[in-house]
């Protein structure tokens, strides 16, 4: 047995027997919670050890006004909209983009943000307008749009922004909740803005972040490093430390070029998330230099269930798990969503729901 | 929504890369971090996030090996 595999064994044993007081971790990242589920990982873990989902999914968090609104831009008769493809069935307020599209909406999916460009060129009469969702990891990529839409001098191309930043959701979370011991933190967030992110929330809140990977090994070694990281604390009062257990991508200060690239057209401002409400500071809009990129992200969003019995809210915070909801795998599937965590392919009730998980 | 793949620099051009994902290749933007062919970079939304520091195997077994007896 090689070194490693002996380690993953010792591992899995010590998840797997842990019978001290309950701890529950949070994954903040939509796809870490995918890839918990698509290794079993939760099934590793002996009862105490709890591992739950956060608000890591930009589809997930975003308010059904956004969505409402893309739906009527999409009704204006020259204009597309274009949107990564799990946007799509997001529902708003009565309906999604994939519900409008047989109702005349025009609407175009795409795999990168940069896709647009040959469109806009293709048809210069029409105006593009991209959903902008996405965290730190998407932002820079919206920033390279934009170079190039001004260095090609396109203009028939618009953003409209519902863009999120970590570290304030996870500040709300930690001041609203106390069921959360310690944080999985999302690698490919920390992939750009650095690892050094999370120090200033572990020091004010007295918690443990470990940043990890997405492979089995990654996750697995990340896992047991933050449910140890909580037991050390409790048992030594070993100060808690941010962790980087992704090197290979993550460094200390992250990819310094894509941040200075966002903040030359990005600047911070509140943004209301799904279920939650307005977080302040929490997300990045267009600088008022570039407003003519901005296709009116600035409007008030609202944000309303389309289904009542849905607790898409509770779920994101951590305080119930999808099974809790009463629409779960019965009302509310992967078909037929009632709300955005059954939608995208990252959410938490997709997830449990094709992986029958149940913890 | 955060995916994104580690693949091999195949090709360099002035504005972006072609890069591989297990024979699967595909033209991303470059521009953000230094890229050089044989390079292994983060992929992420048609944009070059990230280049993969050398040694990624290594990382992992230091990283099992400081590890304390579990």
């Amino acid at each position: 047995m090689t070194d490693i595999s002996h380690k993953i064994t010792q591992i899995k044993e010590w998840l797997a027997a842990y019978d001290g007081p309950d701890i529950s971790i949070m994954e903040v990242c939509g796809s870490h919670t995918a890839a918990i589920s698509k290794y079993g990982i939760s099934g590793l873990l002996s009862e105490k050890l709890h591992l739950i989902s956060g608000p890591g999914c930009p589809v997930c968090v975003t308010p059904t006004g956004y969505i409402d609104r893309l739906i009527e831009l999409s009704m204006e008769s020259d204009t597309t909209i274009v949107t990564f493809g799990d946007l799509i069935r997001v529902p708003g307020r009565k309906n999604s983009l994939a519900e409008v599209k047989g109702e005349g909406a025009r609407v175009e999916m795409v795999y990168s943000p940069m896709d647009i460009l040959s469109l806009a060129k293709a048809n210069p009469k029409n105006q593009y307008v991209f959903a902008a969702v996405g965290f730190e990891t998407t932002t820079p990529v919206y920033a390279m749009l934009l170079e190039q839409l001004i260095s090609e001098h396109i203009t028939n191309v618009k953003l409209l922004t519902a863009l999120k930043t970590m570290p304030e959701v996870i500040g709300w979370l930690c001041e609203h909740t106390e069921e959360i011991d310690g944080f999985l933190a999302p690698g490919h967030v920390a992939a750009v803005t650095g690892s050094d992110l999370f120090i200033p929330l572990c020091e004010k809140y007295r918690v443990p972040f470990c940043v990890a990977g997405f492979s089995a090994e990654e996750l697995l070694l990340a896992v047991y490093g933050i449910f140890k990281a909580v037991v050390d604390d409790r048992e030594k009062g070993l100060k808690p430390e941010v962790k980087n257990y992704y090197p290979s991508v993550v460094t200390a200060r992250g990819n310094e070029t894509a941040a200075g690239l966002v903040n030359r057209y990005f600047e911070s401002c509140d943004a209301v998330w799904r279920g939650i409400g307005t977080i302040s500071g929490s997300g990045r809009k267009l600088r008022k230099e570039f407003e003519q990129f901005d296709a009116g992200s600035d409007l008030p969003m609202e944000d309303h269930k389309k289904n009542q019995a849905c607790r898409c809210d509770q779920i994101l915070m951590g305080k119930a798990l999808p099974g809790d909801c009463p629409l779960f795998g019965t009302v509310c599937t992967p078909m037929n969503p009632q709300g955005a965590c059954m939608v995208s392919e990252e959410g938490s009730c997709h997830q449990y729901l094709m992986y029958h998980r149940t913890r | 929504m955060c995916v994104a793949l580690p693949g091999k620099v195949i090709e360099v051009y002035e504005k972006d890369a072609l890069v591989d994902f297990s024979g699967n290749r595909v033209r991303a933007v470059s521009g953000l971090v230094p890229i050089a062919v044989g390079d292994y970079v983060l992929v992420h939304a048609g944009c070059i996030l990230q280049k993969l520091s050398v040694g990624e195997a290594q990382d992992m077994i230091k990283l099992f090996e400081e590890l304390e007896e579990v």
